[in-house]
């Protein structure tokens, strides 16, 4: 029986029937679901790892102890995770290893667009590339026997809609899971030079092999069609490229690195004219005209964005390969702008309310749910650039501009155990005098939830230790660590006030946990009692979801403000706002 | 036979990814190919939601084209409005009549407009505008516009009202079952009331 899976939850299911032993990730869109839906799987043994790099170190060892271990994350992730990656890439693989890459073409939920079938060709170990979730679930069996066979890391590569797209999957038997056990092997294990030189040269031969398992594995094969132009393509761009042109003649590679080169060659000397199809960089393009094989591509396809049928049709259609489909050309009706906000009662409300009264002169941000800041109606946020890097860009324009004053970094919980502690004793160590604000609400929020070192739980809900952000910053020797509650919002004003006029490093904690993680807050709502609302709008400063003006008129003529009761989640900010008793708890209605 | 294409739009949070999950199995029981796709991250926070849902014989891309949409269902109406040039020309268009202002109007600067359904019927004459908001209040929960949806969905396909059931039966927690039957069978009666 077929059952419908995302391309996540089809890679979760992989792990499962083909003997996967250890899994681990950091969450990040379009990937988090993959461990999430592993941690199904009680066979499996999984955890979350703090950042990327930590993750892939994990996941080796458990290779290294001869299981079958995978580690997902998403394209920027793997970023993070190069410096391990690039000398694994090199060892002896013992237990399968597959690194899954989610990309995110088109940055739905990125901060850039990268293409990380690079890194298989940087790193020089395969690259498998699924087109839906049925390919997804079978090329993780795939990637494990590879990396086995060849004692080398494989990547499986998804995108975003491989990723999140839901289809059809056969579900099969699991198969037994090993762990052969670690073994000493200096000259495979440890990469001093004297090994390495050995290793980098073997990598080589390796690649050879490979290049030679290319030609014949199945992942890459032949779709027989009509016509005298052929196709190469991969991955998403091959369902969509069927989509507009089911009859079309194709070479459907299921692992771009590194290709068939022969099987092009052969396929291409077939036809009139061959187009390379391929979502993102011109990777299996380059490599062909490389090899001095004549084909188009990105001449015709675009490099940026996600690609999608409509825009491989417009292509087809142009260059006459298709004929033209009656199409309905609908003007876009004009809509107002929806754009993401925050969730009402989000306690990083409280605390970039305090930064903007409080005047901060820079704010440097960081990536997660308080990102939104940057954008109306907050503009409270200046820079974005990478997992914990507000910390280090606030310390540059502090020893750029000579002064640390003023100068705020907000990093959440997660970020800052991911990348934001390293950036903290930069601080320590050059005597900075920025303020560093953790917003932390004890979750890794914007992925959807996921438990973090502030949880106190790991990702199958066993109690862990709970991380103390004030004992650590202490320890590392700040001596301003100030907690503060941001849905107070009085004295959490005052601390940051203080805190940014003030010449030193401080360190401010701003802790009340998410709204909606680990489950929804309910607490006592508010309404909004008319009668004494004089629409001086103080209430809508906090940028509340829930509060809106109402159509009921003041004297002045002027629209009251309202809260709607279904989205107030009672968190009390806007009540600390309003000097007219206007806004009061739904428990005091009747009085 | 070609395929259908159903676009879910709304806000995030209005559930809309489990309507589109329901549906799907719904298809998939029935023995037919099926294809879905959305985004996720960024987007849910209040920000706009789509989903595509592709069933027939055989479904290669999970992506539906502009202009290719035989059926709008919006959870929102002004998201009805955002969308309407995804449809075809003589695609079915259901939209609710809730109105979710979002806070980049308390400015005061952009202004959501009232007349927001005349301007969706000016360009669609054929979109119904279902009365939710008031069908939500009989129904008792505020949070079952997607099982609302599906009633009205099923009204204008071919599958027994029981394929529907079973599947959303299985998909909301055991103590909502019985909200999301009654919720099931406003949206039929909703689309009866309406055409007939």
């Amino acid at each position: 029986m077929k059952t419908l899976l995302s391309g996540n939850e089809a890679i979760a299911r992989g792990a499962y029937e083909y003997g996967c032993v250890f899994a681990t990730a950091y969450p990040g869109t379009p990937s988090t679901e993959i461990l999430e839906n592993i941690a199904k799987y009680k066979e499996i043994k999984s955890q979350w790892g703090p950042n990327e790099k930590v993750a892939m170190e994990v996941a080796i060892g458990a290779a290294m102890a001869g299981a079958r271990s995978l580690c997902a994350m998403k394209h920027v992730g793997v970023n993070v995770a190069a410096d391990p990656l690039m000398s694994f890439a090199f060892m002896e693989v013992k237990g399968g290893f597959v690194l899954v890459s989610a990309d995110d073409p088109g940055m739905h939920s990125s901060q850039n667009e990268q293409d990380n079938r690079n890194y298989g060709k940087f790193a020089k170990v395969p690259v498998l590339d699924p087109s839906d979730s049925a390919e997804a679930k079978r090329f993780v069996g795939k990637a494990f026997e590879i990396s086995e066979t060849f004692h080398a890391p494989v990547i499986l590569r998804t995108t975003t809609r491989t990723s999140h797209g839901k289809s059809l999957v056969e579900l099969g038997e699991p198969m037994e899971r090993r762990v052969s056990g670690f073994e000493k092997n200096f000259e495979k294990l440890v990469v001093l030079p004297m090994n390495a030189k050995k290793l980098r040269v073997e990598a080589e031969a390796r690649l050879r092999k490979l290049e030679a398992l290319a030609e014949k594995t199945d992942l890459n094969f032949e779709e027989k069609g009509k016509g005298n132009i052929g196709f190469i393509t991969s991955g998403i761009a091959h369902v969509h490229l069927k989509e507009v042109f089911p009859d079309a003649p194709i070479l459907k590679i299921g692992m771009p690195y590194p290709l068939p080169m022969e099987k092009i060659r052969d396929f291409v000397s077939r036809f009139d004219r061959v187009i390379v199809v391929e979502e993102l960089d011109p990777f299996i393009e380059e490599q062909i005209l490389a090899a001095g094989i004549h084909v188009e591509g990105k001449n015709l396809i675009p490099g940026i964005w996600e690609l999608n049928p409509e825009i491989i049709r417009d292509v087809l259609e142009k260059e006459n390969i298709i004929s033209a489909k009656k199409r309905t050309e609908n003007p876009k009706a004009e809509a107002i702008p929806r754009p993401p906000v925050f969730c009402p009662g989000c306690p990083h409300l409280g605390i970039f309310h305090a930064l903007k009264k409080a005047k901060a002169q820079i704010i440097t941000g960081d990536i997660g749910c308080y990102t939104l800041a940057a954008i109306p109606p907050f503009n409270a946020m200046d820079t974005c650039v990478c997992m914990g890097a507000s910390i280090g860009n606030a310390i540059g324009i502090e020893k750029a501009t000579g002064s640390g004053i003023g100068i705020a970094a907000v990093i959440g919980d997660s970020t800052f155990t991911h990348s934001g502690l390293t950036g903290l004793v930069d601080a320590i160590m050059n005597n900075s005098h920025i303020t560093i604000v953790i917003s932390d609400n004890s979750i890794t929020a914007m992925t959807g939830g996921q438990p973090d070192p502030r949880t106190g739980w790991d990702i199958h809900l066993q109690p862990n230790t709970i991380i103390d952000f004030e004992i650590v910053a202490r320890a590392m020797g700040v001596e301003h660590v100030y907690p503060v509650d941001p849905t107070d919002m009085a004295p959490t004003f005052e601390v940051v006030k203080r805190e940014l006029e003030a010449d030193h490093l401080s360190v401010i904690i701003s802790q009340a946990p998410c709204v909606l993680y680990p489950k929804k807050v309910k607490r006592d709502k508010f309404f909004t009692f008319t009668d004494n609302c004089t629409a001086c709008s103080m209430c809508s400063r906090i940028n509340c979801q829930a509060i809106t003006r109402s159509s009921e008129l003041t004297d002045k003529g002027r629209n009251k403000w309202q809260i709607n009761v279904d989205l107030c989640t009672g968190c009390g900010l806007c009540i600390q706002m309003c000097k007219f008793d206007a806004i009061r708890p739904i428990s005091r209605k009747g009085e | 036979m070609a395929n259908t294409n159903i676009l879910l739009v709304g806000v995030g949070g209005q559930g809309i990814l489990l309507a589109s999950e329901v549906m799907s199995e719904v298809f998939r029981r029935a023995g037919l190919d099926v294809k879905k796709s959305e985004v996720h991250g960024m987007a849910q926070r209040g920000g706009v939601v789509s989903s595509h849902v592709r069933f027939g014989e055989k479904v290669y891309s999970p992506m539906i084209e502009e202009g290719d949409a035989d059926i709008l269902l919006s959870f929102e109406l002004m998201e009805a409005l955002r969308w309407e040039h995804y449809l075809k020309p003589d695609a079915f268009v259901a939209t609710s009549n809730v109105r979710m202002v979002p806070p980049i109007c308390n400015s005061g600067k952009i202004i959501y407009p009232d007349n927001t359904g005349e301007t969706l019927k000016k360009v669609r004459p054929e979109a119904i505008i279902l009365d939710i908001e008031n069908t939500l209040k009989k129904v008792g929960n505020t949070k079952v516009t997607n099982v609302i949806m599906l009633g009205v969905l099923s009204t204008i396909m071919e599958f027994q009202e029981t394929a529907w059931l079973d599947v959303v039966k299985e998909a909301v927690p055991p103590k909502l079952i019985d909200v999301n039957i009654n919720a099931f069978a406003a949206g039929r009666e909703l689309l009866k009331n309406k055409t007939g």
